[in-house]
């Protein structure tokens, strides 16, 4: 408790400082609100728009947490196939890596065309973006499982299916988790980009459309507190992931061990 | 570090499974990148002997024994496992040169995992896992991890996962050769007392002719690749061994021929 409480002093003090540095300041120099709020501004709003902020995490959220879930869903079964031959990974890994290339805001509106606006588009757009890191690092795990284990499996006559859930993909785990913590605060990205392309539909705005709103109000005031709300999430999705590879990992793999 | 418990899991009721004939003929392997592994090799281990294979690094120990066990096959001449009329089908195990254990299982899922490849349910698979523990003198471990365990410890995990199914014949490539020597005599040890309680056939690669000739029964030298048989010698010495026999001057007769046939095989 002593220690942790020490670890937290410094970077505590330090935002104390820059918090107390930029309302002085702010306040001194007469900046305008509209470019730049001071701290106490933000935490007014922060208080006043409760409401809009949480619906609008809550939207974002889910379409964050669709994305994601998707991305580990979808990025390990890729995984698994390209693992299973190397002509389909020869023949298909390299469009993943292009599609990890093209930017999401250029193929926003192709999901509008697609998806609808709303939030199953602003889903697949976050799924886009951060499905690739699950695809590598899963295809790595898969990769470098140990031959001499794979002799073990075969001697005993295991087939494919029993190698692949005995073997495989247990001991790809650690690989899996360091995509998964990757894709998440991806998937928050991803869901905040399609939120500004296709976040447009009836229903709850995300984070994204009030980010987009917030300046053209000049609410800049609600527009940070936006911005704090969505790094809050990606942290929150990424603690989530580091927190089950934890759990999974704690008791046999040297990343987990304190 | 460990007391020597010796097979109390297997009574006297339990039937020996005893061992397979290993019959290679003519075996020729070929690798891709490095030559001629095997070239003609024959060879003939009867049921249930324990043999030990010895020779310079890459000279294609491990070949011969991917070959038996079937993880590998020869480009040329046969390998035949042969078990006695009326006989099951020959039960393999291998022990590699690291323990090779599952680190997400505990010690007794990993012993018993050969059973559940087979098929075993989970409450016969974790009894047979527990006697093949016992057997190696860890059954008080069953619920570590492997990452808990020291190499020594790993290693008989390894061991007893090899016995689980009562293998008719035991193939272990240099098991015991990252260990520090006194563990290493302490496994001696331990298997042999458990192929003479097993009765299975053991094919033992190792780098130590001290080793092959404490272990087995029969000691084959190899040549550098491609390998040919430089010696192929039986070891005289008691059925019951104890560490005592290190300092015997039988022990250091036994020795003299294996040492000349290394040395032999090492020159160019």
């Amino acid at each position: 408790m002593k220690t942790s409480l020490a670890a937290a002093a410094p970077p505590l003090l330090s935002l104390v400082l820059l918090l107390g540095a930029w309302e002085a300041l702010v306040r001194v120099l007469a900046v305008p609100a509209y470019l730049l709020p001071p701290p106490s501004q933000i935490a007014a709003a922060f208080a006043a728009d409760a409401t809009t902020l949480g619906l609008a995490t809550w939207t974002t959220a889910k379409s964050a947490l669709l994305g994601f879930a998707l991305s580990g869903v979808i990025g390990v079964l890729v995984a698994v196939a390209l693992s299973a031959s190397r002509l389909l990974e020869r023949a298909f890994y390299p469009y993943a890596v292009f599609l990890q290339t093209v930017p999401i805001v250029a193929i926003a509106p192709l999901l509008v065309l697609w998806f609808g606006p709303g939030e199953r588009a602003v889903s697949v757009s976050a799924f886009i973006v951060s499905v690739f890191p699950v695809v590598a690092n899963a295809l790595s795990g898969l990769r470098s499982v140990e031959p001499a284990l794979r002799d073990l499996f075969r001697l005993y006559g295991a087939g494919k299916l029993r190698t692949l859930l005995l073997l495989s993909l247990p001991s790809s785990l650690p690989s899996i988790v360091t995509g998964l913590r990757i894709a998440g605060g991806l998937a928050v990205i991803g869901a905040i980009v399609g939120e500004f392309v296709a976040g447009f539909a009836e229903g709850t705005p995300g984070l994204g459309i009030l980010i987009m709103s917030a300046p053209r109000q000049l609410r800049t005031d609600l527009l940070f507190a936006a911005v704090l709300c969505a790094s809050a999430l990606g942290l929150g999705l990424f603690g989530a992931t580091n927190l089950g590879g934890w759990l999974l990992l704690r008791r046999w793999h040297p990343s987990e061990k304190s | 570090m460990t007391s020597l418990v010796l097979a109390p899991g297997l009574a006297a009721d339990a039937p020996r499974p005893g061992g397979v004939r290993v019959l290679v003929e003519r075996a020729r392997r070929v690798f891709a990148g490095s030559g001629v592994v095997l070239d003609g090799l024959d060879l003939d281990v009867a049921a249930g002997t324990f043999v030990a294979l010895l020779g310079p690094s890459g000279c294609g120990k491990s070949t011969l024994l991917r070959l038996v066990a079937g993880l590998d096959q020869a480009d040329g001449g046969s390998v035949k496992l042969l078990a006695p009329e009326g006989a099951e089908r020959p039960r393999i195990a291998y022990v590699f040169q690291d323990a090779h254990l599952l680190p997400w299982r505990n010690v007794l899922d990993n012993a018993a995992l050969p059973l559940e490849l087979a098929g075993v349910g989970r409450d016969e698979r974790r009894a047979q896992a527990l006697v093949a523990l016992q057997q190696v003198g860890l059954g008080d471990a069953a619920a570590r991890h492997p990452a808990e365990l020291s190499g020594g410890m790993k290693m008989r995990v390894s061991l007893a996962r090899a016995l689980v199914t009562r293998p008719s014949i035991l193939l272990l490539d240099e098991p015991f050769a990252a260990l520090d020597e006194l563990t290493r005599q302490r496994l001696d040890d331990q298997l042999r007392a458990l192929w003479l309680d097993l009765g299975m056939t053991v094919l033992f690669v190792t780098h130590s002719n001290a080793e092959a000739a404490y272990l087995a029964e029969r000691c084959i030298v190899f040549s550098r690749r491609p390998a040919r048989i430089l010696l192929d010698t039986p070891i005289d010495l008691p059925r019951e061994r104890a560490a005592s026999l290190r300092s015997d001057p039988h022990f250091a007769r036994a020795l003299g021929p294996l040492q000349d046939a290394l040395l032999a095989g090492e020159a160019p």
